[in-house]
């Protein structure tokens, strides 16, 4: 009984160190993949601060200001001014174009029920 | 320990002569000896397990906080892999709207290792043809040297010349990493930013340095390791500073200017929205700080912020606005401006003779001498600079800039009665672009106090209420009336009615005693929309003139207004101000047709 017990023990230690060991190699290799990825994330990071950067210093107001003025043919970009405000009055309301694509159309009369029902509830 | 015995003499014999079984007597005994071993066994048992469970119990506990805590910390990034002690890190800088003012580039530094060099006279040669500043001879003596091992070579290198250095394959040429400050503005916003520089320096980095402006003022804040991933946001527009850049730079150089400032304030919440100063400079590569000169014709002079000037008539707001909320005057009484007004020895007289008596309104609006000196003589010097005091005219400005925090006013030795008077109007005291905005902002916003700042805010200040709304009212519609009426016709612009006050200073000679001919420097104050303003525009500009005209011309309204006229033109819609007509501005400021 005892010898079984040994043996138990024994066969129990054993199993543990070997997890142990297992568990200790892959630590070593997740913290192996976590230096990697820290510096990968650090490569992405510079990378992502120099396209900052870069696009910041592409949008500088004295560069676009130039390219306006070298596309003012095509572009005809100009300085926003009060000029360029609105009332909503001067939108004008789109009219219902009539369709020169359509044919064979068929003329329908009628009213729709739902539709009379409403305008007679809200327009006196 | 006493041991009773198991046969206790003197109860066994008595149990004898009873006719007891003495075994009886030594089994009890042993019984109860037997009892009190098993008692101690488990005592002792009982705190062997309270012992171990408590050892677990702190196990766990260790355990558990330590979990706690890792989940509670935020995951940690190595920030660019550069553990050393000496840290180039360094938060960018924003503007209001989040567009890069200021970020850092990683970039390479160059220096060689002498004693590692194969050919250190090739080596040299091979330099000096990638850098054409970099002398040959002098290069190859340095590098042969005995007594020297190491010699820093660049401090920044492009991508490409760092190619070129690594394709002349001398082991001993190094690269060592560095992080470059890039305003990739250029110019932009030059005077707020200052610029930034290599402070310690070792082979694996460099600190990064604040040298003036908001880098110098925030430079703890921006290398502390726990914020560098919070830019700083500023509450400058980027957009509105170069609109204003563009527009300032082209009437500095129609009139002339030898220098020109802008200031445009939020007047509920005190944001520096723009602030421009020219000339100005290239922070990527700032010039060294003049040796000789004016140091305020430097282009690294703030003009807006370190240049107290006297302003001139733009202070007589200030003056007219202490005498309607003392209660002196209303806008309506009538001031006696026969001129000249003699003081002693001194003559107050104004641009032109305008008749005996003006009303409030009229002194403010055709800007006369007499009649400002005049409301302000019965308040007294000590009121006077009470006054001006709670406008924070008097003391710095408290402005997120190195350089605000060295810049003061210039005030008179002896406050007198002259002063008094001097001062209503501008001369004998001076004050800042920047200052005045922010005297113009408390005028114009109810009377309330705002203090300048330069980091974007999200709600309007709350500061002490210094003049009553009533009498911030009455100012609105004056200053709306000498643009209507008065000194800047100029600033009758179509969709946004401007209120505002010139000022024309003449400037003091600079070898002492009395003031230059022919040296003015204007200033428009002015707030928009007139009716109910949100923005205060300072411009200032420094000896204009006028040429179009038959005979230069020099005042304030023939240079500043026009230049803020068409800031405000081009600015507005910027800020999202709508255009309205401007009989909605008077209808509101309670004017009639």
């Amino acid at each position: 009984m005892r010898s079984l017990l040994y043996l138990c023990t024994a066969l129990g230690v054993i199993a543990l160190a070997a997890w142990a060991y297992r568990e200790n190699h892959m630590t070593q290799q997740a913290m192996n993949t976590q230096s990697a990825l820290e510096r990968e994330i650090a490569a992405l990071n510079e990378a992502l601060s120099i396209q900052r950067a870069e696009w910041a210093y592409l949008n500088r107001p004295d560069r676009l200001r130039e390219l306006v003025d070298l596309n003012f043919e095509r572009l005809k970009l100009v300085p926003i001014t009060g000029m360029h405000f609105g009332e909503i009055g001067q939108v004008a309301y789109p009219m219902p174009a009539a369709r020169s694509d359509v044919f064979d159309t068929i003329e329908l009369s009628g009213e729709i029920e739902q539709l009379s029902a409403f305008a007679e509830e809200v327009l006196p | 320990m006493i041991r009773t015995p198991l046969r206790p003499l003197a109860r066994v014999l008595r149990a004898r002569e009873t006719g007891e079984n003495p075994d009886l007597i030594e089994r009890e005994n042993r019984r109860l000896r037997q009892e009190a071993a098993h008692d101690q066994a488990r005592g002792r048992a009982e705190t062997r397990l309270l012992a171990v469970a408590l050892l677990f119990m702190c196990a766990f506990v260790v355990l558990g906080a330590r979990m706690g805590l890792l989940a509670a910390t935020e995951p940690l990034e190595l920030a660019r892999g550069l553990p050393e002690d000496i840290s180039s890190a360094r938060a960018d800088i924003l503007d209001r709207e989040g567009r890069v003012l200021a970020t850092n580039l990683s970039t390479h530094a160059l220096y060689a290792e002498t004693h590692r060099m194969v050919d250190p006279e090739g080596a040299a040669h091979a330099l000096a043809e990638i850098f054409p500043d970099i002398d040959a001879q002098r290069m190859a003596a340095r590098f042969t040297d005995p007594n020297r091992r190491f010699a820093w070579i660049r401090t920044r290198l492009s991508p490409e010349q760092m190619q070129a250095v690594h394709d002349i394959g001398e082991p001993g040429l190094l690269f060592a990493p560095r992080e470059m400050r890039l305003y990739p503005n250029g110019r932009m916003a030059a005077h707020v930013l200052g610029g930034a520089t290599f402070g310690q320096q070792g082979v694996r980095a460099a600190e990064v340095i604040g040298v003036a402006g908001t880098e110098l003022y925030f430079d703890e804040r921006l290398r502390d390791p726990e914020q560098l991933g919070q830019p700083l946001q500023l509450s400058l527009d980027l957009t509105v500073q170069a609109t204003i850049t563009e527009v300032l730079e082209g009437g500095k150089q129609m009139l002339n200017a030898q220098g020109a400032t802008a200031v445009l304030m939020d007047v509920f919440t005190g944001e520096v929205i723009s602030l421009v100063s020219l000339p100005d400079f290239d922070p990527n590569n700032r010039p060294a700080p003049p040796t000789e000169g004016e140091p305020a014709d430097s282009p690294l002079f703030n003009r807006a912020v370190q240049g107290y000037y006297e302003l001139g008539s733009v202070m007589k707001a200030f003056a007219v606005a202490q005498g309607l909320d003392e209660g002196f005057v209303t806008p309506d009484s009538i001031i006696d401006t026969r001129g000249p007004l003699t003081w002693g020895r001194f003559r107050i007289r104004d641009f032109r003779n305008y008749g005996p008596e003006l009303s409030v309104k009229d002194v403010m609006v055709k800007s006369s001498n007499i009649g400002t000196a005049r409301i302000m003589q019965p308040i007294g010097a000590e009121r006077q600079q009470e006054f001006l005091r709670k406008f924070g005219l008097l003391d710095t400005m408290p402005l997120e800039l190195a350089e605000a925090a060295r810049a003061r006013p210039l005030l008179p030795d002896r406050w007198s009665d002259l002063s008094v008077m001097t001062i209503s109007y501008g001369h004998g005291m001076s004050t800042s672009p920047l200052a005045l905005a922010t005297g113009y902002a408390a005028l114009v916003n109810g009377g309330r106090k705002v203090t300048p700042t330069l980091l974007r805010q999200d709600r309007v200040q709350t500061g002490p209420q210094i003049i009553s709304e009533r009498t911030s009212q009455q100012k609105k519609l004056m200053l709306h009336q000498v643009v209507q009426e008065g000194t800047a016709s100029f600033a009758r612009i179509s969709g946004y009615p401007i209120g505002g006050k010139t000022g024309s200073a003449d400037k003091p000679n600079p070898r002492g005693g009395g003031y230059k001919k022919d040296a003015v420097l204007a200033t428009f104050a002015s707030v928009f929309p007139a009716h109910e303003p949100r923005y205060v525009l300072v411009v200032t500009l420094d000896e204009p003139v006028d040429t179009t005209g038959p005979e230069p011309r020099r005042t304030a309204g023939w240079t500043a207004v026009p230049v803020s006229a068409e800031i405000t033109r081009r600015v507005a819609p910027l800020l999202g101000l709508r255009p309205i007509s401007l009989d909605v501005a008077n209808a509101t400021l309670g004017l009639g047709q």
